[in-house]
């Protein structure tokens, strides 16, 4: 540990970027996976078109698909956050729409007897109900965008991958070391405090 | 336009092209090979032991938080560059969705029918290649399909090690900016991970779903 020490400034900065990097690529995914999740809860054949193109999006290799969107959005955060963004969306729209599946029609039913417009019940009894299977989504989103936010590194977008890369470039382990276990440091607390936020939610009452 | 350009590049260079191809596919392969004959067989090793596959289970999750990336950087300084390496890197990503599906699928092999295979008088090994493999085969499948398409994505990154493959082609395309190198390499990886999914999903409703229906 002789580089580590020196460079807490340098660690921190990667650490914020890569937090930034994850929180705004889930949040972009998550806004675009309650739309299209909403809409196609009970839509049988545009949920399976949109999992089918979200599932196509997912196994594209993240290096492969910051190459795609170089040539038109350059280097940097912008594409990065794009290419991240594509991976969520897939987990998050599928646990959307488990949720809002799992409202039982008695439930909507009672509500809309009750005179609860569309909206409103929307807002008020099937998404609280769905949440815990969203927070689910996030969970494992999450996850998986802070590995593959490493290689964002590449297209200059920094985080921690930033040191991997200095630790390749430079053959110096201790770099490598230092990113990939923060990175899995990481993974692992987001891991922790979502599945106990799933769990709180879960054993709530409405 | 520069796709256009892309595969006029691969028009007037096919050997580049196909000789990274080709290492691409076979360091996959190899890798998915490896892993495979590593996570089934330790799977039904530690099947029987609730601590020893606690322990595993316990382990493997703790890998799958380290990325990718540094999985292969930390093979650099250990095994040196080159494509045995990339390989090694690659086979640690490829075993721990092939034991944990192997796992679960073993496990949940109904316990009737285990008890009936032993009433017939099968003895263990029988009822372990008569019974619970071919019992627990769809989740074992299941397991090797995430491991291809994660095996495929890491080979990629093999190019920051000197493992080759089509990666070579983005990192030269960023080091040059030339947009053209880069999806050189960039659209026939996406098509190639595409591929293997939807082929493997095919096959994976071929061989199970026809079966148990």
């Amino acid at each position: 540990m002789r580089w580590a020490p020196n460079h807490l400034a340098d660690i921190g900065l990667a650490l914020w970027q890569h937090v930034l990097l994850v929180a705004v690529s889930v949040g972009v995914a998550l806004v675009f996976a309650l739309v299209a999740g909403i809409w196609s809860a009970h839509r049988p054949r545009a949920y399976t078109a949109i999992l089918f193109l979200t599932g196509i999006l997912f196994v594209i290799p993240s290096l492969a698909m910051f190459a795609l969107l170089i040539p038109i959005l350059g280097l940097g955060f912008k594409p990065a956050v794009i290419g991240l963004t594509s991976y969520c969306l897939l987990i998050l729209t599928r646990n959307v729409v488990l949720g809002l599946r799992a409202v039982s029609p008695d439930i909507a039913d009672a509500a809309t007897g009750l005179g609860y417009g569309p909206i409103r019940r929307l807002f008020e009894i099937e998404l609280p109900i769905a949440l815990p299977f969203i927070v689910a989504g996030l969970r494992v989103a999450v996850v998986t965008v802070i590995g593959v936010a490493t290689v964002a590194a590449y297209i200059n977008a920094g985080g921690l991958g930033s040191i991997i890369f200095a630790g390749i470039d430079q053959r110096y382990p201790e770099k490598i070391i230092i990113g990939g276990g923060l990175t899995a440091l990481m993974a692992i607390t987001a891991d922790l405090l979502l599945s106990r936020a799933e769990q709180a939610l879960r054993g709530r009452t409405i | 336009m520069i796709l256009l350009d892309a595969v006029r590049w691969i028009g007037t260079h096919p050997t580049e092209f196909l000789a990274a191809l080709q290492q691409h596919l076979l360091m996959s392969a190899i890798s998915l090979a490896i892993g495979l004959l590593i996570a089934l067989p330790l799977a039904v090793l530690i099947l029987p032991s609730r601590v020893g596959a606690g322990l595993t289970v316990g382990l493997v999750n703790a890998i799958r938080t380290i990325p990718s990336l540094a999985i292969l950087a930390a093979a650099l300084p250990i095994l040196g560059i080159g494509i045995v390496p990339s390989i090694v890197a690659l086979v640690v990503l490829a075993v721990p969705p092939i034991l944990i599906n192997s796992l679960i699928g073993l496990r949940e092999v109904d316990a009737d029918l285990i008890d009936a295979a032993s009433g017939m008088g099968m003895r263990r090994a029988q009822i372990l290649w008569r019974v619970r493999l071919p019992l627990a085969a769809p989740a074992i499948f299941a397991g090797i399909r995430t491991a291809a398409v994660q095996i495929i994505s890491g080979a990629t990154l093999a190019s920051f090690i000197g493992g080759g493959g089509l990666g070579d082609f983005i990192t030269a395309g960023i080091a040059l900016m030339d947009y053209s190198r880069l999806l050189v390499g960039a659209v026939p990886i996406a098509l190639l991970a595409i591929g293997v999914e939807l082929g493997m999903a095919s096959l994976e409703r071929r061989l199970f779903v026809a079966k148990s229906a």
